[in-house]
């Protein structure tokens, strides 16, 4: 009967269990002792069969004897193997002593298999393990265009300018920029009220531009461009109209070593700039002259 | 429809003239946020308390100097890698040290014993850069972000150099509520001190709906009331994940913070940090 079995599912018919490739059936069931359809492999073609199985981590031997044929609750016998592996061994052989020595010895195989990639899997548990999320594809795109979104709101530009004035304002900086049009502003108010704290109050300034000329002559040794228009400075007469225009010139060399775009605006401000100092200057030679 | 009430609106308007209603202010996503309860207010004392007491406190005591760990994950590939040396160009005293395998519950007390003060591990998936965990070492919190839209520098658009060994300055934007204080403590606790103004770069940390953005500029005062910048060094913006208030330890760490999509994401005006 069994052969009959073989013959009409095995090889003819259609078994469930069976998987054809280009070069070989496979056998799913999970019984199945090798992992092949073949004649000596199918469990429900033989009588008397034999499986290792393993569940979380312990190994047990399945066997399918013809007497428990009609029972097929009861067709199964499982027996427990002992963790020790040479123990395990000696166990499957005495439980199917008498057995066809192609079970037996396909057994043991397949219990060898087992343990050793339990083995494996115990060490792996121990080292770092890759833990893989799961992207979710909603999620991502709703993400990256609230991120578009909050790119365009936050006008970054914009706030970093914003930052950096501020602090300017707040004095953060200390002496290194001297745009000090607000102490000048300060100074011309005082000047029309009291002459003296005035000159005071400029000499003053110019320690402090003294200091910051120095800091830009040497930032700017390495800068070529501008040396003509040093030197056409230096030749100019007066003495503190000459330093502030060499101030606002060692200005403007700071303003293109940064960005060469800004070389425009830079020599369109002086001119500005300049009118406004000598204006300032005018009244100082009075006083001093007086 | 809308476009019709637009113009009936405007024409009402210039019809008025002078005695028009003034301008409706536009409703933004900022203007609607949910007042989040957790906000700082400058003045409080209860904030103010905590951050003199809290792991930063030595940093800003300027008793200890940072000094910095950027690692990888594992194999890391070549965008990874170029990233992690811009990085260590933008961050004044920090190292690059490639991660063989090793792991990083072990290399933490070898980081401590050698004195860092912060360490970061960029994590990769297909080839780019995609999450950071910044940690702060002796006994810090541990913040995990996922980074996105990563430039490097020769990708943006800008025609500045390198930047230099100075200390750069920090800009940290928009930190509002108890978290966000705390993540831009972190942040600011990467960069020493004292800024070299000579060295004029500027790091930014800007917070925008939950992203931060990451910028490093070059600036330059045209005049009183106008500066220029530049943008060298890489961009990419952050969006925390989770705060740990231990270092890192994925399984028994305390969290602080993580981001639950299910609960946290439900409103569009609700923002944490």
């Amino acid at each position: 009967s069994w052969q009959v079995v073989w013959d009409t599912l095995g090889n003819r018919q259609f078994c469930s269990y069976k998987i054809t490739t280009k070069t070989q059936n496979f056998c799913r069931n999970e019984y199945n002792l090798t992992g092949l359809c073949n004649r000596s492999s199918c469990p429900l073609a033989n009588s008397q069969y034999a499986t290792i199985r393993e569940e979380k981590g312990r190994c047990y031997l399945y066997m399918k004897t013809i007497e428990r044929a009609a029972f097929p609750r009861r067709l199964w016998e499982r027996v427990l193997l002992s963790k020790n592996y040479e123990k395990a061994l000696e166990e499957i052989d005495e439980n199917l002593i008498y057995w066809p020595r192609f079970i037996r010895h396909k057994c043991k195989q397949r219990f060898t298999k087992i343990t050793q990639y339990l083995i494996r899997i115990r060490k792996l548990t121990l080292k770092r393990q890759r833990k893989l999320v799961p992207l979710r594809r909603k999620i991502e795109r709703r993400e990256k265009r609230r991120e578009e979104k909050a790119l365009i709101a936050a006008q970054l530009d914009n706030a970093i300018e914003k930052e950096l004035l501020e602090r300017l304002k707040q004095d953060t900086y200390g002496d290194i920029y001297n745009f000090p049009i607000h102490a000048f502003d300060k100074a011309l108010q005082q000047q029309d009220a009291e002459s003296e704290s005035e000159s005071d109050a400029e000499k003053e300034e110019d320690d402090d531009e003294d200091m910051d000329k120095r800091e830009f002559v040497e930032a700017d040794d390495s800068d070529l461009s501008d040396f003509e228009d040093m030197d056409k400075l230096e030749t100019s007469s007066e003495e503190e109209p000459e330093e502030e225009e060499e101030v606002e010139e060692k200005a403007s060399h700071s303003r293109s070593k940064g960005k060469t775009p800004l070389k425009g605006p830079a020599r369109r401000k002086r001119p500005y700039i300049e009118i406004e100092y000598e204006k300032e200057t005018e009244p100082t030679t009075k006083t001093k002259a007086a | 429809e809308k476009l019709a009430a637009k113009k009936k609106r405007r024409k009402e308007r210039e019809a008025l003239g002078d005695k028009a209603p003034p301008k409706a202010i536009p409703k933004t996503i900022e203007n609607q946020r949910v007042y989040d309860e957790t906000t700082v207010d400058p003045n409080d004392e209860e904030v103010a308390f905590d951050e003199a007491t809290d792991e930063f406190a030595p940093y800003f005591n300027r008793q200890t100097v940072p000094k910095i760990l950027i690692t990888t994950s594992d194999r890391p590939r070549g965008r990874t890698v170029r990233f992690c040396e811009q990085l260590s160009t933008v961050i004044p005293n920090s190292h690059v040290y490639y991660r063989r395998g090793l792991a990083l519950k072990r290399i933490i007390p070898q980081c401590i014993a050698r004195d860092f003060t912060d360490l970061i591990v960029i994590n990769e998936d297909r080839k780019l850069p995609n999450g950071l965990v910044l940690s702060h070492l002796p006994d810090g919190p541990t913040a995990h972000f996922r980074m996105s839209s990563v430039r490097l520098r020769k990708e943006i658009k800008r025609k500045g150099k390198e930047p230099t060994e100075h200390v750069p300055e920090v800009i940290l934007n928009n930190f509002t509520t108890r978290l966000g204080h705390s993540v831009g403590r972190m942040f600011a606790s990467l960069f020493p001190h004292d800024p070299q103004f000579i060295g004029r770069q500027v790091a930014t940390f800007h917070n925008q709906r939950d992203y931060i953005f990451f910028r490093f500029h070059r600036y330059i005062f045209k005049s009183e009331k106008k500066v220029g910048i530049q943008e060298l060094g890489p961009r990419f913006t952050l969006k925390l994940r989770s705060l740990q208030k231990g270092t890192f330890d994925s399984k028994f760490g305390e969290y602080e913070w993580i981001h639950k999509r299910r609960e946290m994401d439900t409103s569009r005006r609700k923002f944490h940090l």
